[in-house]
Parts: C-alpha cells; structure tokens; sequence
C-alpha cells in the first residue's frame, strides 16, 4: 500500500492550514469509511490530518431553544445525549440504526456526513465509475442497482447516499458550520449536498479544504414526536435499502405540522417536501399518508431493478406516519 | 518404569462434553495460524487478478515494477517455473486453475496473472496495485438462467438416475406439483482467509498451511511439481474455518513456486476480495421438481432436475438433484443433474454440497404438495418412508428420520399448528411455521494413525487429521482416551502433518469418523500391549493403525444421517424483511462425540441454512463478468440480530457398521434449514418464494395475497 503521512492537530486553524498546504491530505476523524477506501485504493491521500483532538466535542443548546453538535461527536454520544433523545429522538435512533457499536464509538458527526456511497462499483478500482474517475461510465445503470437511487439521479450515476444520521439531520433542517483558511462559512443542509448531473464526483458544496466544525438544529418542537424507521437486508449492520424519518404534529385529526426525508433514495438524504405540503392542514389517515407518499414518489424514475423502493418508501410512509399519530391520540 | 493404561479402566469420555482442547490457546491468541507462523528472511507475495473476464495477456509490464522498493521479483506466464497438472490425486483430477501462469488464457474474471514479491507485505501489495497488465478481450459469457443454451448433463456416477416411467406416474396423479427453484451463487468466507508458507529445508519442501487435509495437500503438491511424496511436508496446525473451499488452491502452488525461484521462505495471503475469485465457491443452481401424489399423499413421482454452472476449464458438478435419492419412496424417481460452462472461475464443494440447494428445492415442493393435498407436512414425510434406498433398493444402515419429527414436532409444539396460511397476526408482523427434512451421506476413507505409550505415563496420539474449527482434535482426544481407558487429560493428540502418514481429509462429514476409526484401532492394540506388562523405552512405545482393509470390506448399504427442520419466520410484507423467530433442528447422525461441539456444529450448519434462506448472494455483473461488492460489506450473511434462538438436539442413532457407531455431522446442520424457513414463511403470508434468497424487494413485489 501507497505510504502516507499523519499529523494529529489541536486546533482548527492548524487543521485548517494543514489541508491548505496539501490538496492530496484528507481530514481524519474516527476513519470508519475513509480507512477502508484507502484499503480499496479507493482513496491515496499523501497525509492523514487527524481532527478527533480539536475541541468540537460537545452538544450544546443554543439560545434559540435548538441544539449545536461539534463536529467530532461521536455517533454513539450524540445518540446517548439526553437533549437529543428528547428534543429529536428520530436523530438518536437515525444513528443507532447504522453500524456497528463500535463503529458508532469510532465514528463522527462530521465524518458521517462526508462518508461516501457503498455502491459496489464506486469501492472497487477495478470498475468504471462517474464517482471515483469522472468520465469513465456508469456500469450500475445497466448493472448491479437493486439497492440505488430513484429520486434525483442521473444516467452519471445512480448511487445512493449511505447515512441514517443525515436523514434525521434533513428533516430538521440542519446547518452545516465549517471553518477555511478565509474563515468560517455555513450551508443548510439542503444546499451542502450537489445535485448529482453530469458531476457526481463533486458531492457537496463544502469549499476546497474546508473543516466541517458543527451541525446547528433549528428549533423545532415538532421534532419531539419524530420517528426513525431502517429498512435492510438484515436486522443489523447492512446499509438501508430505505428509511425514513418523520415527525408529525397532529391535533384534533388535522395535521398541523409535518416533517419527513428518506434515505436510500437518492444521492443525498431526500427531503419529502412534496409530500409535507400535500399533508399539512389535512387529515391524518392512511389514505392523505399513501397519497403525500405518492405526491413525493412521482418523481421517482427507478431502474429496472429498484422499483420496489417505491412501494416500500410508499409503505414505511403511511406506518410510520399512521404509528405517530396513534402515539399522539394517546 | 512400566505403566498400563491404569489400575480401573476409565471410559465414558465419547459422549460427555469437553470444550476444546486447544481452546485456550486459541482464545488467548497463542494458537498461530498459517499466515502467523514466524520465518526468518520471510519475503511477501501478493497476487495480482485479472480484470477482463476472458482473452489473453497481451504483456505484463513487470520491468517498472521490479524497481520499486523491496520488489524481488514478478512471477507471471512468461517466467514462472512449469508444472504439471495432468494428475489424479485424491480427489481426482485437480482443477487446472492449480496450474497458474502456465498460459497466457485468461478464462475468467479474478484469473491469477501475476506474483509480485517484496520484502514486505506492504512493498508487495503496492507493486501489485501499480501493475500494469494489458489484455487482448474476448467477449465473455457469465449469464446463467433457467433452461441455459448450452447445458448437458455430465458423464459419471449419479449424474442422470431413472426408475419406473415419470411421466406415466405423473400423469396418474391426482395431485402434481409442478415448481421451479433457484438459488444464487454463493462463498464460504471462512473467517481465515487462505495462507501459505513455503520453504526448502534441506532438500525438503516444507509448507505451512491452512486446509483440510495435510496429506491430500502434500500429495497434490508433490505431483504437480513432480518431486518425491517424501520430499513434501505440509503442516495446517489450526484452520480458521474452511467449509470446502480449502483444498490445493493457488496460493500454495504459488508460495512453493516463489520459493524455489528465490530460496527463501515466501508467504502468500489472499484477500478477501482474492477469496470470492480464487477458492471456489457455490455455483447457483436452477432447479425443476416435479411431485405426482395420491389422494392420501403417497407419491407416485419424483422427478428433479438441477442446473449449475461451472468453468471453462474444468467440470465441478453441484449435484443439487440427487438429494431425494434416499429419501422418499414413490413408484417412479428422475433425477438429472445438468451444468453449463461460463467464464466463471470453477465452483467446488462448499458445506452440505449438493445437498444444500437441493433439500430447499425439494423440500419447499413437498411443502407445496402437502398443501395441495390438504396434509400435515410432516404426516406427508412419514407416508413416504421407504423400506429400502427407493432408487437403490439397498438396505439402509439405519434411518431414523420418523423419530426426528416425532421428537420436533413434540418439542416445538406442532401439534398446534393451524394449517391455513396467512391467519396469524403480532402487529406488523404475520407469523408462520414450518418444516423441512435432512440428510447427508454417511462416508468413510482410510486413515493411518499412530498412538505411543510415554515413559511418564502419558499418551502421544498422531494423526494427519485436520481440525478445521469443528473440534476434531478433542473428539479424537475422547476416543483415544476411551479406547485406552485413560482419561482424556493423559492424552495429547497432534494432528495435520504430512509426516504423520496418510489420512483423509475433513470433508465430506467423514473425518471424526474415519480419524476416529484409525485412531481407536491403534490405541486399542496399544493398550492391549500394555497389558502384557513390561517397560516402556525412552523413546515410548509405539503401535500404528491402518482402516484401509476393513473399510474395504464393508457392505454396499444406504448410509446417511438425517434431520428434521423446523422454523418460525415473521414476515412484514409492507417492508419486505422476514425474522426468523426460532430454530430447533433434530437430528440422526450417529454416535455424537462430543455434544458440546456437536451442538455448536449443527447450530452452525443452521444459522447458515438462516442466512442462505434470506441474506447470502454473490453479484456477478454480466458487462464486467466479475462480482460487484465482493467483500464482507456487499456479500450479506446473518448477522447476530438476526440469529434467533436455535436448538439442535438428536435422537439415539449408532451406526451399526462403525467401531465407535459415528455417522457424521458437518454437513446436515444446513440441509433442509432454508426450506423450512421458506415453507414458514409461506405459511406466515400464502406466498411461496422459490428463488432464494428471500430478499425484501422479492416479499414487497409477491405483496400478500391473503392479507
């Protein structure tokens, strides 16, 4: 294997500085992904600037009534912390729904949301990919796509997203914070993933060599009644074939607010806008939960091999949303 | 000083629990494995694969390569030392894929093309992954479906078996199940992937590997580098796993080549994604079964035809057919085993081999039957219990597959069972049950084995056997120390080395019982020579064992173990993920050893039969004609959430024609598991699902008929 360098850094502008000099080093937190894509060939950088040591490490509540997590949390405290558990449980169970505990303990918030697709093709050097060489084709379009995107992709490339953490994270409306040489910057969520078009190589809007320092949440009391709901080949330690977080305010029948992103879909968590417009001010029954689920899905364009993601993010809309409003009549 | 084996004879070891005797060893780490085992001036190979699915090597770029750091050389078609393949060994013709870099050919995808060899590891694997190898491409063919242009079935024993007209019978039915079944490559990854370490020593070869079988290695290697058999040593002290993948592969051959050309020990690893193209694996299978039954269940018919695939280069048969062989009695039987050459590395034995795509196939059409037939599943079975081998019409050993189910159907409460499908209801979840048979041969090999009194009063058993994670050693440890009256403690067993005489491998299901055969046979007449009295020398006093002539002179029977499965899977037909809820498999399989490993064995063989029923499946990407996700991350097994609680116990089952009354139990633990599971999953939903695995997308697009 390709021999490489390795710094652990204090503070963030020295990490900061770190990555500047070098555009071939890569930031390292708890090196969950990006050491077994360095395994894969997959990634060679010349140095490894290790984060875990900066002092982002702590879940704080902002004056707001919202939350703001530091960058190298691990995904096994931000799940364990009570804030989160009350305020936005959907969250804690997005991240104990992936990988392993141990994996949990190594892993960061800021590293979760920069992990890079499992799709078999993008891991394995010996295949072409839109991803990993831009230009060389897209051998899952016709290939291997059962578990790929239905929302959002291009003939570039079909791979999906692989958190769980970044789905809750979409739902509430999460920001993004990062620090570079000129200074610090921030991206909602919704704008800190790309569109996948001609580029997929280019995956989010972070600035070259920008540090991810946090994720701010907005308040949001809706949040307190939210749900995380996986979908996999297994019952543990697999990727989602589909998931989704959902968060539902529903008073008197009607539903006053909603909140809903699925994962597994697309090249970045999905937030169902379309279907939270269909339901808000409307009834909560099955039949208004299928039909936002459908107003969301008519975009999809599912290969030959995936359409039953449909079906399935169709399903795990009307359960969840069903699950939630029971819970609240109670 | 004297010693007999004591002053009261002391039995009672064969039957009673032991953990491992090298358990400790093991868990503390001290036990090494074959790519642990230290060497002094140890230099590194790493193999390079071919990424085009079939042409010819047009060049190997090696000089670049030869100059980085710590390279010592690049072995490939145009350098590599020649050998010879064209031999019988003793498991017939090897699969010439041994024969590496003898030919510029490439057949398939992961076809080795290149050793580079370094200083270290490290040096090693970057010089492999800056290798550059260009290809003249041929259009390959990797597609493999039901009715395949192409296929034939093969010449040899078993292939195409015919009694009574099929046709006839089936016509003449009133009730016909007509059904196809297919089930998807798969691969062993056993938790050790494959190593080896040659070296020459004094005019000798010595190998330190991990297989199954030290002699069968030794032998192979000898031939097919045309040296003395007595030249070659090959030593396998612990094997993390094998499930038959673990025969003459080319990282041996390779480490023996690399040897020879540096003269200096040389280590070769696989990967694990090496693992998925170079040790052989699962060939998939697509199967027709064809049942014709009387009103009351009696069969008429039973006609199965299985496809798999094999290599280009050589014919490895899955015989997924030949399963209901010895199993039900009906007026006709057909059973047909057909293959189809791809460019596909060679598929080989992997656990319960035939066996285990087979009994799903079957099992899930009797299932199909007895509902057709409005029939307990199990009263079905128990209809159709022959007398004699239905095609063979040999006696049998001894079958006790009624007293399985009698004792299943006790224990798990079948009595209960309300037939309908699709009625029972916790939360999201429809809850089924369901049942299955097993069955596995029962086969026994010549073995040699020493056993030496020691002047300390302690007792050295020696047997080429291979441990390969099943607890093999301490089952022997409890028939030597029964057959010489001592206790198991007196007894140390040292097994796989070459040097300790021929033996058979751990394959099969027959290794505790043909090792355990040679090994009783020599303490045995050790202790009776003990009781003659006299000194013991210094050196010990040695007797050695050979099975060979009674073993030879056994009779023709049908001899197998058998098994009743039974499962209870809840399905969420909204998600498609299907739960395993329990397990409790019974069994007879002769005399157990050992039940504390014998347990663990058999709860293995079903967790696996669990994980074959809805996780495990190797993608081959018919554009590339290699895999996609080839490691541990794409390739699904079970993991813990998914294990539910299983039981596996048996019914009493000596085998009348062996010593001890061993049968075998390597295999049967997962024939029959993932019919079970999929009869319950029926019977949870009204949905058959005959294509394994049963993935969620399959359960979300079959929906639910009844719900």
């Amino acid at each position: 294997m390709k021999d490489f360098g390795y710094e652990r850094v204090h503070d963030v502008s020295g990490a900061v500085a770190l990555l500047g000099a070098d555009p071939d080093a890569r930031y390292l937190g708890g090196g969950t992904n990006l050491v077994d894509l360095m395994k894969t060939g997959v990634e060679r950088p010349t140095r490894l600037v290790d984060v875990r040591e900066l002092p982002l490490d702590s879940v704080e509540s902002t004056e707001d009534g919202g939350l703001r997590i530091g960058a190298t949390v691990t995904n096994s405290d931000l799940a364990a912390h009570p804030e989160v558990r009350r305020r936005y449980p959907a969250l804690a169970q997005a991240v104990l729904a992936g990988a392993s505990g141990q994996l949990r303990n190594m892993a960061t918030v800021g590293g979760n949301l920069l992990q890079r697709t499992r799709c078999g093709y993008f891991t394995d050097v010996t295949k072409p990919c839109n991803k990993r060489e831009p230009g060389s084709g897209c051998p899952a379009v016709e290939g291997e796509h059962h578990n790929h995107a239905i929302l959002g992709a291009t003939e570039h490339c079909v791979a999906t997203h692989p958190s769980d953490m970044g789905v809750a994270l979409a739902a509430f409306d999460a920001v993004i914070g990062y620090e570079t040489a000129e200074g610090p910057g921030e991206l909602p969520l919704a704008d800190f993933y790309l569109p996948v078009g001609d580029t997929p190589h280019l995956e989010t809007a972070l600035p070259s060599g920008a540090l991810i320092t946090g994720v701010t949440l907005p308040p949001a009391p809706v949040a307190a009644a939210s749900r995380y709901r996986k979908v996999r080949e297994r019952a543990s330690y697999a990727f989602a074939i589909g998931s989704i977080a959902a968060a539902l305010d529903v008073r008197d029948g009607v539903v006053r607010e909603v909140r809903l992103a699925y994962g597994a879909v697309a090249s970045r968590p999905w937030r169902a806008h379309a279907a939270e417009r269909a339901l808000t001010g409307g009834p909560a029954s099955a039949e208004a939960f299928a039909a936002a689920a459908d107003a969301e899905l008519a975009a999809a364009s599912p290969l030959p091999r995936n359409g039953y993601k449909v079906t399935l993010l169709r399903n795990l809309t009307v359960a969840v949303l069903t699950e939630l409003t029971e819970e609240a009549a109670r | 000083m004297t010693t007999t084996t004591g002053p009261a004879a002391v039995t009672g070891a064969v039957g009673s629990a032991h953990t491992r005797v090298e358990g400790v060893a093991k868990v503390t780490g001290a036990a090494r494995y074959a790519a642990e085992v230290p060497f002094a001036n140890l230099a590194h190979g790493w193999l390079v694969l071919s990424t085009v699915a079939r042409g010819r090597i047009r060049s190997v770029e090696a000089e670049p390569v030869r100059r980085m750091p710590g390279v010592l050389d690049v072995l490939y078609y145009g350098n590599a030392p020649r050998v010879d393949a064209a031999y019988e060994g003793m498991m017939g013709r090897p699969d010439p894929t041994v024969a590496v870099f003898q030919t510029d050919e490439i057949p398939c995808a992961g076809w080795p093309v290149a050793l580079i060899v370094a200083e270290t590891s490290e040096q090693a694997r970057e010089a492999a992954e800056s290798l550059v190898v260009h290809y003249d491409k041929e259009p390959h063919d990797v597609d493999f479906f039901p009715g395949r242009p192409g296929s034939y079935t093969p010449d040899g024993d078993g292939m195409r078996v015919e009694k009574g007209d099929v046709e006839a019978e089936l016509a003449a039915s009133t009730h016909v199940v007509d059904a196809e079944y297919s089930t998807p490559e798969e691969h062993h990854n056993a938790m050790e992937p494959h190593a080896a370490t040659a070296r020459w020593d004094g005019g000798r070869l010595e190998v330190i590997d991990s297989n199954q079988g030290s002699t069968w290695i030794a032998d192979e290697l000898a031939k097919l580098f045309s040296l003395d058999p007595a030249s070659v040593r090959v030593r396998s002290e612990h094997v993390g796993g094998a499930f038959g993948a673990k025969g003459l592969r080319v990282h041996q051959v390779l480490a023996v080549m690399a040897a020879t050309v540096l003269d200096r020990p040389v280590r070769v690893v696989m990967t694990r994604r090496q693992v998925f193209s170079l040790v052989g694996y699962r060939s998939p299978t697509a199967q027709r079964v064809r049942l014709g039954a009387e009103p009351d269940g009696r069969l008429r018919a039973v006609d199965h035809e299985g496809l798999n695939l094999t290599s280009t280069v050589h014919e490895f048969v899955e015989s997924s057919a030949s399963f209901g062989r010895p199993m039900y009695a009906a007026d006709a039987h057909r059973s047909v085993n057909r293959v189809v050459r791809l460019n596909v590395p060679t598929p080989t034995y992997m656990r319960a081999p035939g066996e285990a795509p087979g009994s799903f196939a079957l099992e899930s059409a009797l299932d199909e039957l007895a509902e057709k037939c409005g029939m307990d599943p199990i009263a079905l079975r128990v209809r159709n219990e022959p007398e004699v081998g239905p095609v063979s019409g040999l006696p049998f050993g001894s079958r006790n597959l009624t007293a399985c189910f009698e004792e299943g159907a006790r224990r798990f409460g079948w009595a209960e069972r309300d037939p309908r499908p699709g009625v029972r209801r916790d939360g999201r979840w429809l809850l089924g049950t369901g049942v299955a048979s097993a069955t596995f041969p029962v086969i026994v090999a010549p073995s040699t084995a020493s056993a030496t009194a020691e002047p300390d009063g302690t007792f050295t058993v020696r047997i080429t056997a291979s441990d390969i994670g099943t607890g093999a050693r301490t089952a022997l440890t409890l028939v030597a120390a029964d057959a010489l009256e001592v206790e198991p403690g007196r007894i140390r067993v040292h097994i796989a080395d070459s040097d300790f005489g021929p033996a058979t491998i751990a394959g099969g299901s027959m290794g505790t019982r043909s090792w355990g055969w040679a090994v009783r046979d020599a303490a045995i007449e050790l202790r009776e020579q003990l009781a003659l009295g006299g000194d013991i020398p210094a050196q010990g006093l040695t007797v050695r064992s050979d099975t060979g002539a009674a073993i030879g002179a056994l009779a023709q029977k049908e001899r197998h173990s058998y098994g009743a499965q039974f499962a209870e899977a809840a399905v969420d037909v909204g998600t498609g993920e299907v739960r395993v809820r329990r397990m409790l498999g019974i069994y007879a399989a002769g005399r157990i050893i050992n039940p504390l490993t014998a347990r663990s064995q058999l709860v293995g063989g079903m967790t696996w039969g669990l994980s074959m029923a809805l996780h495990e499946e190797a993608v081959r990407d018919q554009i590339t004609g290699a895999h996609v996700g080839a490691d541990l991350a794409g390739y699904h097994f079970a993991a813990n959430a998914d294990v539910p609680h299983i039981e596996a116990d048996w019914v009493d089952d000596p085998d009348p024609d062996d010593p001890i009354g061993i049968k075998g139990i390597g295999e049967i633990g997962i024939v029959g598991a993932a019919a079970a599971i999929a009869n319950a999953v029926w019977h949870a939903t009204g949905v058959r699902h005959r294509h394994l695995p049963i993935r969620p997308d399959r359960v979300i697009q079959a929906g639910s008929p009844r719900a």
